[in-house]
């Protein structure tokens, strides 16, 4: 079993970061992984990207033309991966900022209003929690459980009183996630 | 069991170098390696085995600074990226002629010039062909994961100290800027002066009733300068019979080879997946050691193949060590791309059809 992620959006959104998590969370659950940053001058505001890829077998190519799962949260980012989801592979964005919806009919489609969220919730920091609970109920690659704790790993020791309000958010978005397509 | 963690290759690379028993690294920052040095700085070694960690004011200096380390007998080393590898050229010249062992690391990015951040491996011939001046070669160790970033720093100080010469870590930003899981060597304590005085009678570590140990690359008589010359090459002849290293993924049936080391070797894995999912009969063969470079076994697969493709991060340079290998007997191609483009497997896929299977 392998499944092929990638997460792209705006630097400063927490694109790496919660691929980061992902990835901590797969090391536990023992698969193998590879978490490979586009790693350009990608800071807040450029567009930022990372492949996540999960396996119980060794994994090859770190660079992939096509996911089994990928999430867009900006315009920039649905334009240039909306085309390389696998046929029957699963398309999450979020709807902040998006001048039009998806095009794909032969993919699984999902909509986080996790922006819209996080502002509600005064938590504009989760906002990346927020959209990871909303993967993990439409594919379920890793454990809530362990995701936790990869966060509570990725997380310096300084910020873990920041832990409840990050899970709080990961609930939230595995409710407010909505199916399109 | 020792703990699994998740780094980059970077950061293995330090991590590995402390655990080893390096007594010292000095560098100068660049992208994509620049988390070797703030991994190190991070872990401050000082405060526990002692080992030094400098940024230096240029890579000219800390390539000297690795001179200077490794003619008193200590365990280092330096990293950097291509436009800073080739500033440190002229150093790795005259520490290769007073045949000292240390490390250099070159997490290769896009050129030629100051190019680009992005990966590449366009330094194929500054590594494995000389580089700086003179007749001389490097051990290249080329990583394909993180787990080799660890491991081959162990093992390239290691040969530096078998061989008394240089080695090199020929890495790129991929594999450079990737976490992946990681068992980290196990830890092994520096040398005491003892130790270093036993291991390496020529190093300069105090004349203490013994006669004064010189090194130096300059030697202004020609008959003494050809001697030199003739006793690199000896200990050379020595490395290409006992070093070799490849790995070979689905090579015994194949019809096709493709030849790629370092992330072209990820990509090339999937190639083969691919191309066999098409009843295309592909093995991978991945360089270890890209100096000595794997001939034999190549002139080996050559007698039972239709022929190879060289996948590289370059216009083509590993290809020329392939054709010299083949001599001729089959068709050897090259595809790649160029200046910090990654070429997907489907598309290599494609090339490896139109110019190889017919």
């Amino acid at each position: 079993m392998k499944t092929e992620i990638i997460i792209a959006g705006f630097g400063g959104q927490g694109v790496l970061s919660m691929g980061k998590i992902l990835a901590y969370a797969g090391l536990l659950q023992g698969k193998e992984i590879t978490w490979m940053p586009a790693y350009g001058p990608e800071q807040r505001g450029g567009t930022a990207n990372v492949t996540v890829i999960l396996s119980d077998e060794r994994i090859s190519s770190p660079i992939l033309q096509q996911f089994d799962i990928v999430v867009v949260l900006n315009q920039p980012s649905m334009d240039k991966f909306e085309p390389r989801v696998k046929a029957g592979g699963i398309l999450l964005y979020d709807s902040n900022g998006m001048t039009r919806k998806p095009k794909r009919k032969d993919i699984s489609v999902y909509r986080i209003d996790a922006t819209d969220m996080a502002t509600e919730m005064n938590a504009p920091k989760t906002f990346n929690m927020l959209v990871l609970g909303g993967l993990l109920t439409v594919a379920p690659v890793v454990a809530v459980e362990d995701v936790m704790s990869g966060l509570k790993k990725t997380l310096p020791e300084r910020h873990h009183h920041l832990l409840p309000a990050n899970e709080a958010a990961l609930r939230k978005g595995m409710e407010i996630i909505e199916k399109e397509n | 069991m020792e703990e699994i963690k998740l780094m980059k290759g970077n950061e293995a690379i330090a991590h590995a170098a402390i655990r080893c028993g390096c007594d010292g690294y000095f560098g100068y920052p660049i992208t994509p390696q620049s988390e070797v040095m703030e991994t190190l700085m991070k872990e401050k070694p000082w405060e526990t085995t002692g080992m030094v960690v400098l940024q230096a004011e240029s890579e000219l200096a800390a390539i000297n600074m690795v001179y200077g380390g490794a003619g008193c007998g200590k365990k280092v080393f330096t990293s950097s990226s291509s436009p800073g590898v080739s500033l440190k050229q002229e150093g790795i010249s005259y520490i290769a002629c007073a045949e000292l062992p240390c490390l250099i690391v070159n997490v290769m990015r896009g050129g030629p010039g100051l190019g680009t951040i992005q990966p590449s491996q366009a330094d194929y011939f500054q590594a494995v062909k000389g580089g700086g001046h003179g007749d001389y070669r490097l051990i290249v160790l080329a990583p394909s994961s993180v787990q080799e970033m660890a491991d081959f720093t162990v093992l390239a100080f290691d040969l530096a100290f078998k061989y008394n010469t240089p080695s090199m870590l020929l890495a790129d930003g991929i594999i450079g800027q990737m976490m992946e899981k990681v068992v980290l060597p196990p830890f092994v304590p520096r040398r005491t002066d003892e130790e270093v005085r036993n291991q390496c009678p020529w190093a300069t570590t105090g004349k203490v009733g013994r006669k004064s140990n010189v090194i130096t690359s300059l030697a202004l008589e020609a008959e003494v300068m050809q001697e030199t010359n003739l006793r690199l090459q000896r200990k050379y002849a020595q490395i290409v019979e006992h070093e070799v290293r490849f790995e070979e993924v689905q090579c015994d049936d194949a019809d096709y080879i493709l030849v790629a080391f370092g992330s072209c070797a990820r990509i090339g894995e999937k190639v083969v997946e691919l191309a066999r999912n098409e009843g295309i009969k592909l093995g991978l063969l991945r360089p270890i050691t890209l100096w000595p470079f794997p001939t034999k076994e190549i002139q080996r697969l050559a007698k039972q193949v239709k022929g190879f493709m060289s996948l590289e991060l370059s216009v083509g340079q590993m290809v020329e060590d392939v054709r010299l290998a083949v001599n001729g007997l089959v068709p050897v191609e090259f595809y790649g791309r160029q200046g910090g483009v990654v070429p997907l497997a489907e598309e290599t896929l494609v090339a490896l059809k139109q110019k190889l299977v017919k």
